[in-house]
């Protein structure tokens, strides 16, 4: 457990606290190139390196593209190598995320996600890392800053252990920017719980040199990619135990998802993020006057944990799923995985309500999400999807 | 084959007959006896060479996306400094990227200037064919005026490409590196020589080196050396290097063939000798005796 005694609490942004758990983890090679909201991360990392307070190579690239594509040189050589990135950086080196997870590369890249053009506008909302969500990259989300701190330190050793990339993710300013009340770990728990990364194949082994990249046809390509997808199911386990260890360094536990009031809600909201946080404000308001509401926080995201989520969803009669990002001519995709989680896990159906909030930045108020729970429990549920404008 | 040439890039490989590819990355592996690893370009070398379950190549080897070849050396070399700070690397490797011209003169150019400007400790070679051959030989930056492409095709109201080539040697020297050399596989010594050279420069350097395309261009698989002679005799691909800004031409050519002389023996060029075209013919050789001046006017004043 930890020790309660020795508690190091600080006032820190998300950004701020995920170049923190940085300093902690020690990577070898960080690659850096700014863009709102995560320059704030990369920013204090090169101070950081300026005070002499880490070791890292610092590449100061000139676009995304190189930047992941200087940390896929980097962790194929052995090396310890992350990034960090928003939005439109994120779509912009898009070309090179499959060939992380394709080469199985276990880089984290820190994400405060945001919207993406046009119109151009910096601010938190969930369409980037949604966009990338089907490129073998592990996905976590965090609520807070103590979350988004915890799931960096939580990332890079899930990463290293399954042998693939992680993207730990806070909505951009609703988190990065936002200081709060957070616990740190001490330097040399981070660096025993992390340790060393144990490197399979690389291209510093010059007795074993090992070609990364090949040309697959018809005849391999397919294996490759139901290896990926062995390694994503790997992912869900791995996680499961690497944040029981980290309940034993910090107290905090993680898991797939947070079950707020579930047991006897009869009215539920789906979230992921930041937002979270409101809906479990207006939870406990609503309880207070005796309301049956609860809320599921879905904390991985991919590989997305379907059996497990419609488990606990499948007794809830009227579920409300609010998704951060906006799939045009489709349904959002929060929701698309949380119906294939109902379907698969019960005979029965659910009332089931499909809402976007939070689009470029928009405040979601308290009052939002009341709103969505008073359609629940005045029955305003049907097919169509609802946006909290 | 020579076990001294299949060291480290084996026989076996997918290039066709007549490619001079492989020729340029033995000999440039073959410039020094420490530890190299590669990061190659999507294109021609890659595919060719790295068909799963089989690779060609016997030092370690990258390949990650087309455009950036640079910018993975780039994490490459940072790797390799923190892991020797770190002690967990006793000699690090040399680091040599490969691209083509598409994936230098077009896609991969941001990213080689980046990873130049940086001054990381790498060589990039391109190797020139002159346009995206990989793909069945659609025009490229590094396309000469005149040529017929796939997407810069001949027809009843066009001769092929209407604009000159960029002019990457000086695009690189401008990043201020240290070395610089301009080579054709038709004078392997004169490559490994600038490949020796590059490669004991500390920080970036830099090697355009001329590939003649037997596909592309068009000619028999036997001729890419005498074509690519022709290439420099005719002062279209002269040979020369840029050390510390010195521009030093390796080999003058006393009495530079005309430049039909080269364009003949290509199919690619083969519609400028219609009527209608000669006037082509003429702008290329003023382009060429002009290039060459300017280039003669640098090596002298530096």
């Amino acid at each position: 457990m930890s020790n309660k005694k020795n508690k190091n609490i600080k006032a820190l942004t998300g950004g701020y606290a995920v170049a923190e758990a940085w300093r902690q983890i020690r990577p070898d090679v960080m690659a850096v190139y700014p863009i709102t909201p995560q320059t704030t991360i990369i920013e204090t990392y090169a101070k950081m390196k300026a005070d002499g307070l880490v070791e890292a190579e610092i590449v100061q690239v000139e676009s995304e593209h190189s930047a992941m594509s200087a940390t896929i040189g980097a962790s194929a050589a052995g090396a310890r190598a992350v990034t960090a990135s928003s939005s439109q950086g994120i779509l912009y080196m898009a070309e090179t995320l499959p060939v992380v997870s394709g080469l199985g590369l276990p880089i984290v890249m820190s994400v405060s996600s945001r919207a993406l053009s046009a119109p151009l506008n910096i601010h938190g909302e969930h369409g980037d890392v949604m966009a990338v969500r089907d490129l073998g990259w592990v996905q976590i989300f965090a609520e807070q800053v103590q979350d988004a701190y915890d799931d960096t330190i939580i990332a890079i050793k899930l990463a290293e252990e399954i042998g693939a990339p992680v993207m730990p993710i806070m909505d951009g300013f609703h988190t990065s920017h936002t200081t709060e009340r957070i616990e740190i770990l001490d330097d040399q728990v981070v660096k025993e719980f992390v340790g060393e990364r144990k490197v399979q194949q690389s291209l510093t082994d010059f007795e074993n040199p090992t070609t990364f990249g090949t040309l697959a046809l018809q005849n391999t390509f397919f294996e490759f990619k139901l290896d990926q997808e062995k390694v994503m199911q790997k992912a869900k386990l791995a996680y499961k135990k690497i944040c029981g260890e980290f309940f034993k360094i910090s107290g905090r536990k993680y898991e797939m998802f947070e079950q707020y009031h579930l047991q006897d809600a009869t009215s539920v909201i789906v979230i992921m993020g930041a937002t979270g946080g409101t809906a479990k404000d207006v939870v406990d308001a609503l309880r207070m006057s005796g309301k049956k509401v609860g809320l599921l926080s879905v904390k991985m995201f991919r590989p997305f944990p379907y059996a497990e989520i419609g488990a606990v969803l499948s007794h809830i009669p009227k579920i409300a799923v609010l998704d951060r990002a906006i799939s045009f001519g489709a349904y959002p995709p929060l929701y698309q995985d949380i119906v294939s989680s109902l379907y698969h896990s019960s005979s029965r159906k659910p009332d089931l309500a499909s809402y976007v909030y939070g689009l470029g930045g928009r405040d979601t108020m308290q009052k939002d999400i009341e709103k969505v729970f008073k359609d629940l429990e005045d029955g305003e549920i049907d097919n169509k999807v609802k946006y909290l404008v | 084959m020579n076990k001294d040439l299949t060291k480290k890039f084996s026989s076996g490989h997918a290039t066709c007959a007549g490619c001079g590819i492989p020729a340029i990355v033995r000999t440039v592996l073959g410039a020094t006896d420490e530890q190299v690893i590669v990061s190659n370009a999507t294109g021609c070398l890659e595919v060719t060479t790295t068909i799963y379950p089989s690779t060609s190549w016997k030092v370690p080897y990258i390949h990650s996306v087309f455009g950036n070849a640079a910018a993975t050396a780039a994490g490459i070399d940072a790797a390799q400094k923190a892991l020797e700070k770190s002690g967990k690397l006793k000699n690090p490797a040399k680091i040599i990227a490969f691209g083509g011209d598409g994936g230098t003169y077009d896609i991969g150019l941001q990213a080689l200037s980046g990873a130049l400007e940086r001054g990381h400790d790498f060589l990039y070679v391109c190797y020139d064919n002159e346009g995206y051959m990989n793909t069945g030989g659609q025009r490229s930056g590094a396309t000469p005026y005149g040529a017929n492409t796939e997407t810069a095709p001949v027809g009843s109201q066009s001769f092929g490409k209407t604009q000159q080539r960029k002019d990457l040697m000086e695009i690189v020297k401008a990043h201020g590196i240290k070395y610089l050399a301009q080579a054709n596989v038709a004078y392997l010594p004169d490559l490994k020589r600038k490949a020796q050279k590059a490669l004991n420069t500390p920080g970036p350097s830099f090697l355009l080196v001329l590939q003649p395309c037997t596909q592309i261009w068009k000619f028999p698989t036997s001729e890419y050396v005498a074509i690519g002679k022709l290439a420099t005799e005719t002062n279209f691909w002269p040979l020369f290097e840029i050390e510390d800004g010195k521009y030093i031409i390796n080999n003058i050519v006393k009495e530079p063939k005309p430049i039909e002389e080269f364009l003949k023996t290509q199919g690619r060029f083969k519609h400028l000798f219609k009527e209608k075209n000669l006037e082509v013919i003429k702008e290329i050789q003023k382009t060429v005796n002009e290039n060459f001046e300017k280039l003669a006017k640098r090596a002298q004043i530096s």
